[in-house]
């Protein structure tokens, strides 16, 4: 536990210290700063005003960002660190290759997650302090949603990481991934349906594998329960889920699929060449 | 009685130990087939040219990489037996890794793992000539290649390993700082096994009692070599140049070689582990030198 909380401090430190922390922190922190700027909480879209609305377009630009940018940083300095020389020294100390591993998806967990979330404490600090209603129930669900998102995005690239040899392969992995899940977002799905190629079965079941698609549904529910936005694959979902039961699997499904893909690295990275 | 005493000695104990030693990546065969005993207190050079198989079969002793055949430090298999194999093991790479923490945490960290005291790291590292509190918040990426070898080694000797390795750990150091890193090996000698992996034999000749040359993965040759050579001994050198030179005076006052007349006469201290590196930097001025001694000293 003191290798694995040692290699998490490690990470922690390091990253902080990278440019693309930097940058990230900067992209969430003023994506708030800007909706503030832009009077957001001022406006009316479906009959959302005040914090609800900024939280419901922060969560949306989120879902757009967040992904890409986890996948990418975490292959690329994982990789990179690999390529670099930085494994073979810090792997020839003597620490054990689970607390290693899971120590460095501790801490990188920690710095992905942080800049998300103090975002959104910013946001409900500032509606606070301008005696704006916070609605802690939506808070709490979108903080847990953004939560998993990044604990999936992190295992899968994690998984990506120990898979690729070169900073160049994991990159390009990513961004295969990545794009796969955008393709299978409703947009797409709703027109293979309608062209009648595919079963709806399949296409909700697909739907409901892509953890971006599962996102992206939970965030509409809050809003929208009925789920009309999404056309006949909603009777589906809440058929088989209901409006509970599908904010629990959107949940549970991403971060389970995050945990597996982790463990999966780690099953390849044991076995495999270290640096 | 006799029996006990030869169990005791430290030199006949095997500390490493690689039986068919194989290492393929994708279709090349990078190690061949290696088997050796390397026993504690000595002193390897590991040599070879670039692509021999030194850094791979260095990644195996230190359980990084998989491979056929086994490997053994002191009876035990790295891979499996990490942390308690690693925790005898000092390493100094070749390269240093790109780490962006600070120098303090980095030593933290490393002695946190190790199980040593950080002091011990910054008496070694201060030793070297590396004024480590001066650095403490300086991130260890930033600091000058010399520093950071000097840093590297620290670390490797700044805790109770039974196992040395180093890939070309005196490459970038000044000679002040080599004799002192020389006598900081001389110190462990008998209770340490090194290797010490470089292109050059002329590099590390004078630090070793065994030399292995590797070539396409195989080993073509393992001699002990005579061991004569004090690891901590210094030796005074005079030399006498014809004439002044701009070249010379650089390469020799980068010795600490003080002149002593009117700029013919240079004076100085080469430690014993160093000289056939000196001889090889006098070599390259040998038109220019009109006397030369070397004396074995005790200071």
């Amino acid at each position: 536990m003191k290798q694995l909380w040692l290699t998490a401090k490690l990470d922690i430190v390091e990253s902080l210290r990278a440019r693309w922390f930097q940058i990230y922190t900067l992209v969430f922190g003023g994506i708030v700063a800007l909706l503030f700027l832009f009077g957001l909480t001022e406006s009316r879209v479906l009959g959302f005003i005040g914090l609800s609305r900024l939280l419901v377009t922060y969560i949306q630009l989120t879902m757009a960002i967040l992904p890409i940018f986890v996948l990418i940083t975490t292959v690329r300095s994982v990789a990179g660190d690999r390529e670099a020389g930085v494994f073979e020294y810090l792997l020839s100390l003597p620490v054990g290759l689970g607390a290693w591993f899971w120590g460095k998806i501790v801490g990188r967990y920690i710095v992905v997650f942080a800049p998300v979330f103090v975002a959104m404490l910013g946001a409900v600090g500032w509606a606070t302090i301008q005696d704006i209603e916070v609605p802690w129930g939506m808070f709490g669900y979108y903080t847990a949603l953004l939560a998993v998102m990044a604990m999936c995005f992190l295992g899968i690239g994690m998984l990506i990481s120990a898979v690729a040899r070169s900073t160049d392969m994991a990159q390009g992995a990513a961004f295969l991934i990545w794009l796969t899940f955008l393709l299978f977002l409703d947009l797409i799905l709703l027109g293979v349906m309608i062209q009648g190629k595919v079963a709806p079965e399949v296409a909700v079941t697909l739907a409901l594998a892509n953890p971006l698609q599962v996102f992206r549904t939970a965030a509409l529910a809050l809003f929208d329960p009925q789920l009309i936005v999404l056309g006949p694959s909603a009777y589906v979902i809440l058929d088989l889920f209901g409006t509970t039961g599908y904010k629990i699997f959107a949940l549970v499904y991403p971060a389970t699929l995050g945990l597996l893909s982790a463990s999966a690295g780690y099953f390849l990275f044991r076995r495999g060449d270290l640096p | 009685m006799f029996k006990d005493a030869c169990v005791t000695l430290p030199t006949i104990r095997t500390m490493i130990q690689f039986t068919n030693l194989a290492k393929t990546f994708r279709r090349a065969r990078v190690l061949d087939g290696i088997s050796l005993e390397i026993g504690l207190g000595e002193r390897v050079a590991l040599i070879g040219s670039n692509g021999a198989g030194k850094t791979t079969l260095i990644r195996c002793l230190l359980g990084e990489y998989t491979h056929e055949g086994e490997v053994a430090i002191n009876g035990l298999d790295p891979r499996s037996n990490r942390t308690a194999v690693l925790g005898s093991i000092g390493f100094v790479p070749q390269l240093p890794p790109p780490l962006k923490m600070p120098v303090g945490q980095l030593i933290d960290f490393s002695a946190s793992l190790c199980g040593t005291d950080p002091q011990r790291i910054h008496e070694i590292a201060g030793r070297l000539g590396l004024d480590v509190p001066s650095i403490l918040n300086r991130q260890f990426v930033r600091l000058s290649g010399g520093m950071k070898q000097k840093l590297l080694i620290a670390i490797a000797l700044g805790r109770d390993a039974k196992v040395l390795v180093m890939d070309e750990p005196a490459a970038n150091l000044d000679p002040e700082a080599r004799k002192i890193f020389f006598d900081l090996l001389a110190e462990r000698q008998n209770e340490v096994t090194m290797i010490i992996s470089s292109h050059r034999i002329d590099e590390v000749s004078a630090l070793v009692n065994r030399v292995i040359e590797m070539d396409l993965g195989k080993v073509v040759l393992d001699d002990r070599v005579a061991d004569d050579v004090s690891l901590s001994g210094r030796l005074l050198c005079r030399i006498v140049i014809k004439r002044p030179e701009a070249a010379f005076i650089k390469a020799i006052a980068a010795w600490n070689f003080a002149e002593s007349g009117d700029g013919l006469v240079w004076e100085g201290h080469v430690a014993g582990a160093d000289r056939l590196r000196f001889h090889g930097m006098v070599a390259r001025y040998i038109a220019l030198i009109a006397d030369i001694s070397l004396v074995e000293s005790q200071a």
